[in-house]
């Protein structure tokens, strides 16, 4: 098929991808409800939706990962069972996860070998990765281990390994979230190169403006069902925004805060640590203070140091021989245990709620009980007070518009979101000086995201210090009062928001890895060798 | 000449104590290789022993022992795979479960046998290879199951580097949920991988009833299934290292059940404490390169695969 | 088509509900065992289960089988909890039993009311200190405690068969492989008439009572659950791995010689180079068969007691081999991990909604 600019449709034009009536529940939600509709050849379609609309669920049954209890799936005008994904990528349908399926243990090319099965000669393989990747702007060295590649790169392997199996569709599933904005235009080039060639694009996101750049065509889901159908070249942000929502959209609401005859509550002086981690981040000289109502925020892609720095703060590690590099309210607590640093009235939200936030299989009151024993004095003579500790875990529950049965349901029970409320409940609630959290609102619905934003909004207003890490920018831009960006260990210097633009965070966050990326070459004479 | 003969029945001896040992050290590196531990290998290389010895008591087949002896094995294996590759029970349960169950079940089936006596495997003694000095007697005059032993090592070394399946094996050990997502059959997969390390355990206990010492006692392993386990912790899942410690134990053992007649005079007892003793030593030496286990160790080993459907 | 679907919320119900599976598919079992030796299958499942405990005197039996195990199960059922493997309580019951009974046959001519006690504390100190090179290697240099600790159960057999072979053997004992009989100061007290029941069983009591305090109620009983179900958790809230480890494997290790000098110095009497019939294994099963709770591990001990004087019952009323004891507690074991499966999962019959229109 010829390729048509950005896949516009002619008359009686067959679409290449038709969905019709996809149904698909699981245990408790009905993920797609009633879902269909259709991809052009070489089209470039988005589907939005908020986390939890069944986008994901959507794509997987369209690779084959999963099975739609009803509906059909129509490929080239034909009737398509996909019983997995070998058959979906034999029928060209290529698949970019949002959690990479790789083996860090493992060689570029060996975990390109596990996908495209076709390819027996391994020397021919090699010649062919060098080849591709290049000639899409992804160069890709093929005796690299992954687990020494950072995140940008590590998609890059996903995308190649899709297309040495030249597909005719390509889905992509949140690939912006993890790369700086420079690396994100870069993938643009080469979807729009892709897709210029003849082949599909099903985007999803629920970045708007991405979307509004790169797309002529969108679906949208809200609650397993399609709401609208639009093209975001004409539509408004904040309309697509409302249809994703569902709701009248209403910023977080803070007023500017007056710094200047604040405490500095939270100060970090030249933290320095080897990672714990083979594979992961050293700190380097991290420094940065937070004071009373301030909410700091320290932007950065993933893998960066983040979760290093939330462990130096919490006190999961600590610095045996350097005890002031980090202070609380002044006292010096770098080589303390959580449980002094807790004491002091710092409280942590660290990114994964589960296991590490909450322990799934206790009870909220027994996870209430586990950050806030100290603070809420739940304890008498070495044993637990369990009626204060239900009525502590009720409040959160009330207080937090927690949706669950009661105390004695098990946490592992509540959706993302509500968890999240909880465990960002249960530390606001101990009426803390100071907060730490990683990733408030990672794969939590727009609802509970406001909720949470809010809550730590007031916090700071009641004279709170606020550390916020994300990898969201657009989060650190609606919440915090100055940003800082960390990249491989190091951390910037602390600007008001309101003096950056999003382009010079996306450089401070590529930190080296944009020097190593070619530009997308065309297919001049200019280009060596390929 | 006299001088260096004394080491080739030293050396034969040393390669029939650790085969029991490499047959079920290997079995379970291609088990856990692809991310299931199976603490049962005690169990299995019981329940081995005892139907290889039945099987060859009764039929006077050695063959038909040998095969008896993996077929028993890889039977418990199947058992353990269903509880928890299907039924999703927790693996360190299952497995010492295992365990217990076999050395009952073995003491039960084997309660009939004891007492018996049975030809042992006849060595290979190839014509004209065998009398070459030294070397002869060393590499062709043992029986058949140290041979496939070999075999096997070279086997599984060439399957895990080389090829692709071996490959796909160590994916699904490394990242059970990327491989789902790749399309390939975890589950089936780790079947495969945990009967043939059934077989290989069943094997290993196949040699000690009809080789090592043909006759069958209550829990003849004595504990070697245990050192298997550590032995693969030791080798860092690698099959060429595996079999430098197996052999480095069978060593050991040789040394504890010779130490009188070398003229050490210390009481049998404390003598036999040495493998279990030098199995300790081992593990230590080998945790302390923590770095090392992380980067060898199938990073999904142990956790149970719960695909979504 | 059988699926297994995940429940919303652990099942409650199935928590108690799947060891009773598993006990009723073991009986069931046991018949079609009992049928393949030519036995009949109803007679042999009463004479094994029923028939035991049909007098006082066997209840009394069942007791004093019961009652190390309880103890050592109590122990492990706290480690497990935390996730730290005690394999070796077996041997930790053999160091224990060496401990006491030294004292024993070191002061075999004392009268001392104090003798006993010190055996009792010296046996729970030996097997503390067994199990605690396993929680020094582990918490040291990061090794596994199911191996270790599993390799110094074989030393600690062999160590005993040395020593009631060679140093500690009875000088009037004929040369049998046996130290000397330990005097009455150092016999537990018989609390039931015309029985072996001994104070063993009430320190038995005591251990479940503060097992149950401990795990439902302190704040270490509840640091052991949260490094056990989420370390990553309890790193974050500064809960300390290592003094849980520690504290796991001491306890572990201190019942298990409890138990071990209990053997002793209750119904044997003397060191011989077997003084236990498994007994640190079966707790394993103990543990798990009580879901962990020490009320559960008093019922389960119950249960496998019977299994041990079932089998001895059964081999001089119908000739059944010996192994079957050992056999019915792994059969016990596997239906219990089989059945636990439904306290997590549903069991649910057909396939999911079929597909709408057509598919080729």
């Amino acid at each position: 098929m010829q390729s048509e600019q950005n896949g516009r449709r002619g008359q009686g034009e067959q679409p290449l991808l038709s969905l019709k009536g996809i149904t698909k529940a699981f245990p408790g939600t009905l993920a797609n409800d009633n879902v269909g509709f259709d991809i052009g050849h070489g089209e470039i379609h988005a589907l939005l939706g908020e986390n939890g609309a069944g986008k994901s669920t959507l794509v997987k049954i369209i690779y084959g990962v999963l099975k739609a209890d009803a509906g059909e799936v129509i490929w080239d005008g034909q009737p398509l069972t996909v019983a997995g994904p070998a058959v979906a990528r034999k029928r060209g349908i290529g698949m970019v996860f949002q959690h990479f399926s790789l083996f860090e243990a493992m060689t570029v090319q060996e975990n390109i070998g596990l996908a495209v099965t076709d390819e027996k000669d391994r020397k021919v393989l090699r010649q062919r990765i060098i080849e591709v990747s290049k000639g899409y702007g992804l160069p890709l060295d093929p005796d690299r281990f992954v687990h020494t590649m950072s995140v940008g790169e590590r998609q890059r392997i996903e995308i190649v390994r899709c297309l040495l199996a030249n597909p005719k569709l390509l889905i992509l599933d949140e690939p912006t979230s993890v790369l700086t904005p420079q690396e994100v235009e870069r993938l643009f080039e080469t979807l729009n190169k892709l897709s210029s060639e003849g082949c599909a694009i099903l985007y999803i996101s629920h970045k708007l403006h991405e979307v509004q750049e790169l797309c002529e065509h969108a679906t949208i889901l809200r609650g397993g069902r399609v709401v609208a159908e639009c093209n975001p070249k004409v539509e408004t942000p904040r309309s697509m925004a409302e249809l994703m929502i569902g709701d009248k959209l209403k910023p977080p609401e803070r007023s500017k805060p007056d710094l200047a005859h604040s405490p500095t509550r939270l100060e970090v002086a030249d933290l320095s640590r080897a990672s714990d981690n083979p594979f992961g981040v050293d700190l380097d000289r991290v420094s940065f203070t937070v004071k009373g109502g301030e909410i700091l925020g320290v932007a950065g892609i993933a893998g960066s140091g983040q979760v290093e720095l939330m462990a130096a703060l919490a006190g999961e590690t600590r610095m045996t021989d350097n005890n002031d590099c980090i202070r609380i309210d002044g006292e010096a607590v770098a080589a303390s245990s959580p449980a002094k640093r807790r004491a002091l009235g710092a409280v942590f939200v660290p990114e994964e709620r589960n296991g590490h936030g909450a322990v799934p299989a206790m009870t909220l009151a027994e996870n209430a009980f586990l950050t806030a024993f100290h603070r809420m004095k739940l304890v008498k003579g070495g044993l637990i007070q369990t009626r204060p500790t239900e009525d502590f875990a009720a409040d959160i529950i009330q207080s937090f518009d927690v949706r669950t049965t009661g105390p004695e349901a098990d946490a592992g029970s509540l959706s993302g979101g509500n968890l999240q409320k909880f465990i960002v409940g249960r530390e606001v609630r101990q009426e803390p000086g100071v907060m730490a959290i990683n990733q408030p609102t990672w794969g939590v619905d727009a609802g509970a995201a406001a909720a949470i934003h809010q809550q730590l909004i007031d916090l700071s207003a009641r004279g709170a210090a606020v550390l916020v890490i994300s990898q969201d920018l657009d989060e650190i831009f609606a919440v915090c009062d100055h940003i800082c960006v960390m990249a491989e260990g190091h951390l910037s210097e602390p600007r008001p928001i309101g003096d950056v633009t999003v382009d010079e965070i996306g450089l401070l966050m590529g930190g080296l890895h944009d020097q190593s990326s070619p530009p997308l070459e065309e297919e001049t004479s200019a280009g060596a060798g390929a | 000449m006299n001088g260096i003969e004394w080491i080739v029945p030293l050396v034969m001896t040393v390669i029939t104590a650790s085969t029991p040992l490499l047959f079920a050290a290997l079995g379970e590196l291609v088990t856990e290789k692809s991310g299931v531990l199976n603490l049962g290998v005690e169990g299995m290389m019981l329940v081995g022993a005892v139907s290889a010895f039945a099987v060859a008591s009764s039929t006077g087949s050695g063959t038909l022992g040998i095969m008896a002896g993996a077929a028993g094995g890889a039977l418990m294996a199947l058992v353990f795979g269903f509880l928890t590759l299907t039924l999703l029970a927790n693996q360190v349960a299952t497995g010492l479960a295992l365990t217990i169950f076999g050395v009952g079940f073995s003491a039960l089936i084997g309660a009939s046998f004891v007492g018996f006596a049975i030809e042992p495997l006849p060595p290979l003694n190839l014509p004209g290879l065998s009398d070459i000095p030294i070397v002869g007697p060393l590499l062709f005059g043992q029986d058949f199951l140290v041979y496939l032993s070999f075999a096997a090592v070279i086997g599984v070394a060439w399957f895990l580097k080389h090829s692709h399946s071996g490959m796909v094996l160590r994916a699904v050990g490394e990242s059970h949920d990327s491989a789902h997502a790749i399309g390939y059959n975890v589950i089936g997969i780790r079947y495969l991988a945990t009967m043939f390390g059934g077989a290989m355990s069943g094997l290993g206990g196949a040699y000690l009833s009809l080789s090592y010492t043909p006759m069958w006692a209550e829990g003849m392993t004595s504990g070697r299934g245990w050192i298997a386990l550590a032995l693969v912790v030791f080798a860092t899942w690698r099959p060429g290292r595996l079999m430098l410690g197996a052999y480095m134990f069978g060593g050991i053992t040789i040394l504890q059940l010779n130490a009188q007649g070398l003229g050490m005079d210390v009481p049998s007892q404390l003598m036999s404490m040495l493998p279990y003793l030098a199995t300790i030593v081992v593990l230590v030496l080998i945790s302390r390169d923590q770095t090392r286990i992380r980067l060898n160790a199938p990073a999904s080993m142990g956790q149970p695969f719960r695909p979504a459907h | 088509m059988v699926r297994l679907e995940p429940r919303q919320q652990h099942s409650q119900a199935m928590v108690y509900l799947s060891p009773v599976l598993a006990i009723i598919f073991t009986l069931l079992s046991g018949l079609v065992i009992f049928s393949l030796f030519g036995k009949n299958p109803v007679t042999a499942l009463y004479t094994f289960f029923v028939l035991p405990i049909s007098t006082v005197y066997g209840l009394t039996e069942l007791l004093v089988k019961a009652t190390p195990l309880i103890l050592i199960g109590i122990g492990l059922s706290i480690g497990f909890r935390a996730n730290v493997w005690n394999i070796g309580a077996e041997g930790q019951l053999t160091i224990g039993a060496i401990f006491g009974g030294g004292l024993a046959i070191w002061f075999h001519d004392s009268e001392s009311m104090f003798l006993l006690p010190a055996m009792l504390i010296a046996g729970i100190i030996g097997g503390g200190l067994y199990a605690g090179i396993p929680a020094l290697l582990r918490t040291r240099w990061g090794v596994n405690e199911i191996l270790t600790s599993l390799m110094l159960t074989y030393v600690a057999t062999l160590l005993l068969s040395f020593l009631v072979t060679g140093p500690w053997r009875d000088p009037a004992g004929y040369n049998f492989p046996e130290s000397r009989t330990f005097p009455d100061a150092g016999m537990l007290p018989i609390i039931m008439d015309e029985s072996r029941l001994h104070f063993g069983a009430i320190l038995a009591l005591l251990a479940v009572i503060t097992g149950w305090i401990l795990m439902a109620r302190s704040v270490i009983g509840f640091q052991l659950k949260v490094v056990g179900l989420a370390p990553a958790a309890a790193k974050h809230v500064g809960f300390i791995h290592n003094k849980l480890i520690w504290f796991s494997l001491l306890v572990g290790g201190g019942l298990a010689g409890l138990a071990g000098v209990g053997e002793v110095a209750g119904p044997i009497g003397q060191l011989l180079p077997s003084v236990s019939p498994g007994y640190g294994f079966t707790a394993i099963i103990v543990a798990f068969l009580g879901r962990l709770h020490p009320v559960g591990v008093v019922f389960a001990g119950l249960v496998m007691a019977l299994t041990y004087i079932g089998g001895e019952t059964a081999q001089i009323e119908i000739g059944t081999p010996a192994a079957v004891t050992g056999l019915f507690q792994g059969i016990l074991l596997f239906f219990l991990l089989a059945s636990d499966v439904l306290t997590t999962y549903r069991v649910r019959f057909g396939s999911p909604v079929a597909e709408r229109g057509g598919s080729s």
